[in-house]
């Protein structure tokens, strides 16, 4: 290793906080994703107010509250379409949607795989806690089948879904998996991702602390990848048969071209588009 | 361990070290008001205070030379984070304050041990003296944080149990 990269930046990680205190209970995962994200921001310089964070619902999703950016606290499962519209709209912006397991993965399963297909130049990143903990624990897509608990005795019986598989079958441009515990690595991966074209997909493994305390053990068990990330989809769908889906890093970087809108605005005046609401 | 082989690097690296442990005490600090535990609300922001004072010492110590500033992912850290951060996943909201001081005092010590493996890789005799010097200096924090701890009597087993859970909050 040669000698570390000195960075100038003007922000600092602080300058992406908002004065809103989390509510997430204390030991939470997704308190090292924010400052990951903070950090990334922090490393890339971009001003906060050139980014937007879009979410849906859930514990992860309120994160735009706690930032400085731009932010949108949106519907349940929701946020991609949300974030698809004001990147096509607002091509300038750095575009960031958040959320977890269950709002981007079952209520919003169906607008995942479209992003994907689409993508738009935006990053989407998941912190994944493998269950439902805002209502309190349910099993969510990601729950392992015999995750025993109260609301599913025995377990589910069900097989989790598997992200970065139908990311990369659904056409993201960027998937990698990160752990919330080592913020400096999710970091140096959510750069990556902001500065890679294309719709990037980022699932962090987020230990919720309350519902799933066994996921304390995730920092036993999480390893990173020794490969570079994969370049065909042939290749990246290669290592993914057969991991443990506890494998951290970049698996795929695509080179695909982003889809960019095709708009022409049309210029009206205010008493105009007024005029177009009046019924 | 990469090893820190200037001044400025060290220096970058306790800047770091210092200011992301004024980070994590006041993130932890907001989470117990939050949690309504305000005497370990309380106990980290006095903590914070104290790594603030650090950070002003190292800031003192460069002069007017600029700090060094490195991507998050180059620190030459022996763990994730900064060793006198509290680690993701450390905290709970029914901590004591004999909890925190031990989560503490193991940051002080994972900063002893980063600055005295500092001071015996570099073959420099300068940059091995200031290391040392800052791992003496948190050898002598965890002490004082140990006089600290044995005000507080060691929790029963099961502190963390809760009859009452959680519930999503509004």
């Amino acid at each position: 290793m040669g000698k570390p990269e000195v960075i100038t930046p003007k922000h600092t990680a602080k300058d992406y906080k908002s004065a809103v205190k989390p509510v997430w209970c204390p030991g939470c995962g997704h308190f090292g994703v924010q400052s990951a994200l903070f950090r990334a921001l922090a490393y890339l310089d971009l001003p906060p107010q050139q980014v937007a964070v879009i979410s849906g619902i859930g514990c992860s999703s309120r994160l735009p509250n706690y930032t400085a950016c731009y932010g949108f606290h949106g519907v349940h499962g929701r946020a991609l379409a949300v974030a698809t519209g004001l990147k096509l709209a607002r091509p300038e912006l750095t575009v960031l949607t958040v959320g977890g397991d269950g709002d981007g993965f079952s209520i919003g399963g169906n607008h995942f795989l479209h992003a994907c297909r689409r993508n738009v130049d935006m990053t989407y990143i998941v912190m994944d806690n493998e269950v439902y903990g805002m209502t309190k624990g349910q099993p969510s897509p990601t729950t392992p089948p015999d995750w025993d608990s109260k609301i599913a005795p025995g377990g589910t019986g069900i097989n989790p879904f598997l992200p970065l598989a139908v990311a990369l079958a659904s056409g993201a441009n960027f998937i990698a998996r990160g752990y919330a515990g080592d913020p400096n690595d999710v970091a140096r991966m959510l750069v990556e991702a902001i500065r890679h074209p294309g719709f990037s997909f980022v699932q962090v493994l987020s230990q919720c602390i309350t519902y799933r305390p066994e996921e304390k053990e995730w920092k036993h068990s999480v390893h990173a990848s020794p490969e570079e990330p994969a370049t065909t989809m042939v290749a990246a769908a290669q290592r993914l048969v057969g991991e443990d889906s506890l494998t951290t890093g970049v698996l795929y970087k695509g080179e695909r071209l982003s889809y960019t809108a095709h708009i022409h605005p049309v210029q009206r005046s205010l008493a105009e588009i007024e005029e177009s609401f009046v019924l | 361990m990469n090893t820190i082989t200037t001044l400025e690097e060290l220096l970058a690296h306790a800047h770091a070290l210092e200011s992301e442990a004024v980070e994590r005490y006041e993130e932890m600090a907001e989470q117990m008001e939050v949690h309504n535990n305000p005497e370990l609300a309380e106990l980290f922001h006095k903590m914070a205070a104290v790594e603030r004072k650090h950070v002003d010492k190292v800031e003192h110590l460069a002069g007017d030379n600029p700090l060094l500033r490195l991507a998050p992912w180059e620190y030459r850290w022996q763990t994730q984070e900064a060793p006198e951060s509290v680690p993701v996943g450390h905290s709970h909201y029914r901590l004591t304050p004999y909890h925190a001081l031990s989560l503490m005092i193991a940051c002080e010590e994972r900063a002893q041990a980063f600055f005295a493996e500092v001071a015996r890789a570099t073959p420099d005799s300068t940059l091995r003296t200031m290391a040392a010097q800052m791992a003496e200096e948190e050898t002598h924090h965890a002490e004082l944080l140990r006089q600290w701890r044995s005000r507080y009597p060691e929790p029963e087993p099961g502190w963390e149990v809760d009859l009452d859970e959680p519930v999503s909050q509004e």
